[in-house]
């Protein structure tokens, strides 16, 4: 369960069109601001923060598009 | 709704060969010097029933691939490049309805009226102000008792005037962050559009992608019901770049096929291989040949994501990028091929009124590169690239 560690790396890498504290883990982030572009900010930290590398099959869209799907990607990336 | 006769993909390809030649062809070079919409190659295409051709059966259409489909931009390519780049756009919207509209009542209904009318979709993405990024919109669609008014200002709508529809983006509602956007089609002719820009062009002068503040009002119905975040991805991305590489691939083959018959008029002239010529001839076509790998390779894999029924695949950055790169490739190289076509022509392909004349080819050609500007999709591409393991 990495949500609050996920949520901290969100606010910073995002440009969010709202607090982070008024987005539920399973909105969609590319409704509040996420973009292709800022998701590589994103998925830098991520992988700093948890020392894991998200694989080419994993670099899409869905893998970033929710707190909860990122919770998966990292739960999984660091088993 | 009037039956109509299944035909092979054979078929039609000879039908396309046969506009070209003809209808498309002979107008090619007016619709180029009046900066015009080609009327005459749209009224056969429309006649021989070639807009609905990514269409399923089951709606009315021929219900080709999308390899088919690029493959009809191609031929098209050799012809007229404006004729090529409008069908080529066309198509895009078309496959944006067909992949994602079929769950709705009005989307599937209207997907049988293009087939019976031959509708023309043309697209108003880039907004005023947003600085070319089709994902962020500054308009949205404002609904109010099932109906929605739309106002955009659009810098470009290519043959806006000429279509029957056009399909918008914007944001889904006035609270909507700028990337939170969806697509609306709206009838062109209950649309005021009101002219911004000309469009006095160096080449694919035929395209009219002028730009207009559009007004638009309909059913909320006509909102397309998937986010149009995911139409890009899925759809408009991929099917933009590889039906205009296949546009583009077209050209260069149309510009080499002139090339080669200029090689052969000067061997029955002296009865010699002309040395010289014919190398450059054999050194244009590897890089012809280049271009169609290229473009094949991504085709391959994105029919296959089709066929699949899987366009999440289409999400992954290793597609992203090479999708890309058909499109900065292929527009590049297709400069690289008229232009070297030109030196095997020389003088002849020079002249306006030449016998293979390049002229026309060659101001084309310059287009693609800048429409869509490749140094944007590079920006993307660099992005990209930093995360990737392998490309």
């Amino acid at each position: 369960m990495y949500q609050e560690r996920i949520r901290t790396i969100v606010a910073k890498s995002v440009k969010l069109s709202k607090d982070i504290n008024d987005i539920q883990d399973s909105d969609d982030l590319y409704s509040v601001g996420l973009t292709s572009l800022t998701t590589v900010n994103l998925m830098l930290s991520l992988e700093d923060e948890f020392d894991i590398e998200f694989d080419d099959n994993r670099l899409s869209r869905q893998t970033f598009e929710s707190i909860a799907a990122l919770n998966d990607a990292v739960e999984e990336l660091s088993a | 709704m009037e039956a109509h006769a299944l035909r092979t993909f054979a078929q039609i390809k000879a039908t396309v060969h046969e506009l070209g030649q003809s209808i498309v062809a002979a107008h090619a070079d007016d619709v180029d010097q009046q900066a015009r919409f080609p009327h005459e190659a749209f009224a056969a295409l429309r006649s021989e029933r070639l807009l609905s051709s990514y269409v399923p059966s089951s709606f009315g259409g021929d219900g080709l691939s999308l390899t088919e489909v690029s493959e009809l931009c191609r031929i098209l390519g050799h012809y007229c490049s404006s004729t090529a780049m409008i069908y080529a756009m066309h198509q895009i919207q078309v496959a944006c309805i067909v992949h994602h509209g079929q769950d709705s009542v009005y989307f599937s209904r209207y997907l049988r009226q293009m087939c019976e009318q031959q509708l023309l979709l043309a697209s108003a993405t880039t907004e005023m102000g947003v600085g070319g990024d089709l994902r962020s919109s500054i308009c949205h669609v404002e609904v109010a008792d099932d109906q929605f008014t739309l106002t955009k200002q659009a810098p470009v709508i290519s043959y806006a005037l000429h279509s029957d529809a056009i399909l918008v983006t914007c944001r889904g509602h006035k609270d909507a962050p700028a990337s939170d956007q969806v697509q609306v089609l709206v009838e062109t002719q209950k649309t005021k559009l009101t002219p911004l820009t000309g469009w006095d062009t160096l080449g694919f002068r035929g395209t009219c992608s002028a730009g207009f503040t559009l007004e638009a009002q309909g059913h909320k119905d006509q909102i397309l019901p998937t986010p149009f975040s995911v139409v890009l991805a899925h759809t408009m991305h991929p099917v933009s770049h590889l039906t205009w590489g296949s546009l583009w691939t077209g050209m260069a083959q149309g510009a080499t096929n002139k090339a080669r018959l200029a090689v052969r008029d000067m061997m029955r002239r002296s009865d010699e291989l002309p040395q010289v010529t014919a190398l450059r001839l054999a050194e244009l076509d590897e890089v012809l040949f280049s271009m169609k790998g290229g473009l094949a390779g991504a085709m391959q894999a994105y029919q296959a994501m089709l066929d699949d029924n899987n366009l999440f695949q289409a999400e992954k950055y290793g597609f992203a990028i090479q999708v890309n790169n058909v499109k900065t490739r292929c527009s590049e190289m297709v400069v690289d091929v008229v232009g070297k076509a030109l030196q095997i022509v020389g003088i002849g392909g020079y002249r306006n009124d030449g016998k293979y004349s390049l002229c026309r080819e060659l101001r084309d050609a310059h287009g693609a590169a800048l429409m869509v500007n490749n140094d944007r999709i590079r920006g993307h591409n660099a992005t990209m690239q930093v995360v990737v393991k392998e490309s």
